[in-house]
């Protein structure tokens, strides 16, 4: 089981509370806004954008249609060249395997890349019970570690913190660590990404084991790829001795040439930039060159859950960009945390629900409902995800999940979103959602009535939320549709 | 069943039965327009978009550049295979990471360089010695041919060799993670020279 954020109170709950932090929702409108920015003028520079998506996409179709091959060549690939590899079913048989290579070479910290993976499977807080210090390398990671916080995006987990938050969490928390932020620490970037370069070489120069995820896995050469920017990655891919990567099962692609497109689709819709900073490769392991024991654990964690849904196993596309979070409306209020998961935003919404199952906790049910179904997402995604019909899928089988006995279907769709976004006495919806439901009412099983009911949780209605609008400070949109409203303010930052 | 057969048999049974999927449409791959001197304006632009600095010199005057632009370093690692001669340079020997920590500054070679994007491609052979030599040291010199120089990602990943180890490279070492006003230098070398030659 993937765990949600202990006691995280589900969507709509967190949502509101986030509203209330001013702070939060300044820091995140200027870093979407920033974001949103820099990605547009990079892909408008690509004439072949859209060809890239459809290939993109296509190839990870055609991988996830082949699975089952495409990792027995991963696994004979690397084998091959020497590395060892492990297969994980959950995250317990995951972090147990991470735990005992450690063990093996009686070791008490392991040196981490900021991976989605093993967040997910709560790597560091399970290698912590076995007494095993995991420290976090990427800025932000360390910026989230020490302030003993939760990650709120997926590209830049410390977005909701501003500078001189940081400043002071340097400074009360490095020294507890290793070595101490220098007395005379300002709040310049430039000065606190000194102090973390200082704090964390000792780490890089010590460690002995390095736990990764990977970005891509080549089946066909047992290359995997890490994409980065700061070099802390390259430093724990290339100095310690033992190099683990846990890598998620749809991370395989077929062929080396494969990766010419997801090369140029990830750092544009990712960082917006051509090309970011670093990236690393290798297959297994290189003789004389970096780790020479490697060790990779093929996890499924739901990852075949979300495989068996015919609608939601686009989801396993996902080359974790970020570009939907970017642009989603919802998040951009909220912030990650309303998530209740690693997986924040558009790709949280489905994500985990696929991955976890539905029904069985009402956080990761409130998720399918964290959207407007606005179509921004799925308009950003560079793998061309159709978040929107993912979503009205999952809220049918939120729905068939509390029928007969359990209460409150309409209650638990909390149709969260709309209070973000609308004012609560405002009934319309936008002319894009509606478009969705529509299409998506008539390929429904269960014929139209029962979809109605499905997507009539998704309009906003004065109601049950009406508490969250008393407490709400959202712009107001004027009466004009949603999408006209966002673009002419610029996303709500001039609303 | 073990974790490995249980998943392989978790994947049969999601999508074993699924229609076959669509053959990958490559109608990106359109042959670059530009040549020449216009791919290699572009790459110096690209680079240096990226706050590295791109110098371009006759092949005769490599040596010369080489010990301007290693002004001021008082170690420089020369990995083995390096074919210009660098006054008071020294080999790898396998230096451990603490060694090469007090080094200053790292001269190698590369092995494609990509004019869309800026960035050029180590692939640690001969000349660009194993990984931990161009990231420990704080000032990377990287040479590379103008041949070496292709259009665009598609032709660059046509080249490379993926059982070989990698490291593209994309101006300095960066973040933005703070606010996201961009800082260069975090852990890898803050300073970035590539030297464009012929
Ligand atoms: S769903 Fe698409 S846009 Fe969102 S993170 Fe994944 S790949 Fe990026």
């Amino acid at each position: 089981m993937t765990a949600t954020f202990v006691g995280m109170p589900a969507f709509p709950e967190a949502a509101r509370r986030a509203l209330e932090n001013a702070q939060q929702r300044h820091n995140l409108a200027h870093a979407t806004g920033t974001i949103r920015e820099k990605r547009a003028s990079v892909v408008a520079e690509v004439d072949e954008w859209e060809g890239l998506r459809l290939a993109g996409a296509a190839i990870k179709d055609h991988t996830l249609r082949h699975l089952d091959d495409q990792l027995l060549a991963l696994e004979s690939a690397l084998q091959e060249r020497g590395a060892t590899v492990h297969w994980a079913r959950d995250a317990d048989e995951a972090c147990r395997i991470v735990a005992d290579i450690a063990h093996a070479h009686d070791l008490d910290e392991v040196v981490k890349v900021k991976s989605m993976a093993t967040q997910e499977i709560g790597l560091n807080e399970a290698l912590a019970a076995e007494g095993i210090a995991a420290w976090e390398t990427d800025l932000a990671e360390l910026i989230v570690q020490l302030g003993d916080d939760l990650p709120s995006h997926i590209l830049v987990p410390a977005i909701h913190r501003n500078r001189s938050e940081i400043r002071e969490i340097f400074r009360t928390s490095m020294g507890e660590v290793g070595r101490p932020a220098p007395d005379a620490l300002s709040d310049d970037p430039a000065d606190l990404a000194a102090a973390a370069r200082l704090h964390l070489r000792e780490k890089f120069l010590r460690a002995k084991m390095a736990v990764s995820g990977a970005n891509f896995a080549v089946a066909e050469t047992g290359t995997l790829v890490v994409v980065e920017s700061e070099g802390n990655g390259r430093m724990c891919l290339t100095l310690p001795e033992v190099l683990v990567s846990v890598v998620g099962i749809e991370k395989v692609v077929p062929t080396w040439q494969d990766l010419e497109v997801f090369m140029q689709l990830l750092p544009r819709s990712s960082t917006g930039e051509r090309m970011n900073p670093y990236t690393s490769t290798w297959a297994g392991v290189v003789p004389d060159d970096g780790p020479q024991e490697v060790h990779v654990v093929l996890l499924d964690n739901g990852r075949t859950r979300a495989l068996a849904d015919e609608v939601g196993r686009q989801a396993l596309r996902c080359i974790r960009c970020s570009a939907c979070l970017n642009v989603c409306p919802v998040y951009e209020r909220t912030g990650g945390h309303a998530y209740g998961s690693v997986y924040p935003g558009p790709i949280g919404a489905i994500l985990n629900p696929l991955l976890r199952g539905v029904g069985v906790d009402e956080q990761t049910d409130s998720l399918p409902y964290a959207s407007s179904l606005c179509g921004a997402c799925f308009e950003a995604c560079p793998v061309r995800i159709d978040i929107p019909s993912v979503l009205v899928e999952l809220r049918g089988q939120v729905v068939d999940a509390h029928r007969g006995g359990l209460p409150k279907p309409e209650a638990v769709a909390m149709r969260g979103a709309a209070w973000v976004l609308s004012s609560g006495t405002r009934t319309a919806r936008s002319e894009r959602a509606a478009a969705f439901a529509g299409r998506l009412l008539d390929k429904m099983p269960g014929g139209r009535r029962q979809g109605e009911r499905r997507v009539l949780g998704t309009i906003p209605v004065p109601g049950p939320g009406t508490a969250w609008s008393q407490t709400r400070d959202v712009p107001v949109p004027a009466k004009e549709s949603f999408r006209a409203w966002w673009s002419r303010t610029d996303g709500g930052d001039e609303a | 069943m073990s974790a490995r057969d249980d998943i392989l048999a978790k994947v049969r049974a999601a999508v074993g039965e699924a229609p076959e999927v669509a053959a990958v449409p490559r109608d990106y791959r359109r042959p670059s327009q530009s040549s020449g001197e216009e791919l290699l304006d572009r790459f110096v632009e690209r680079v240096e978009d990226y706050r590295a600095t791109v110098t371009r010199c006759a092949e005769g005057d490599v040596p010369r550049e080489l010990e301007r632009l290693l002004d001021g370093a008082r170690r420089v690692v020369v990995p083995d295979g390096f074919p210009w001669s660098v006054p008071g340079g020294e080999p790898d020997e396998g230096k451990s990471a603490a060694e090469l920590n007090d080094v200053d500054a790292v001269v190698t070679t590369s092995s494609v360089g990509i004019a869309e994007t800026g960035t050029v491609v180590l692939s640690h052979g001969a000349g660009q010695g194993r990984r931990a030599l161009s990231l420990v040291p704080d000032l990377h010199v990287c040479v590379i041919h103008t041949d070496q120089v292709v259009a665009g990602v598609n032709e660059a990943v046509g080249v490379l060799d993926p059982l070989r180890p990698q490291t593209w490279i994309s101006g300095p070492s960066a973040t933005s993670d703070i606010e996201l006003s961009r800082v260069e230098g975090v852990h890898g070398p803050r300073t970035l020279h590539v030297l464009l030659v012929g």
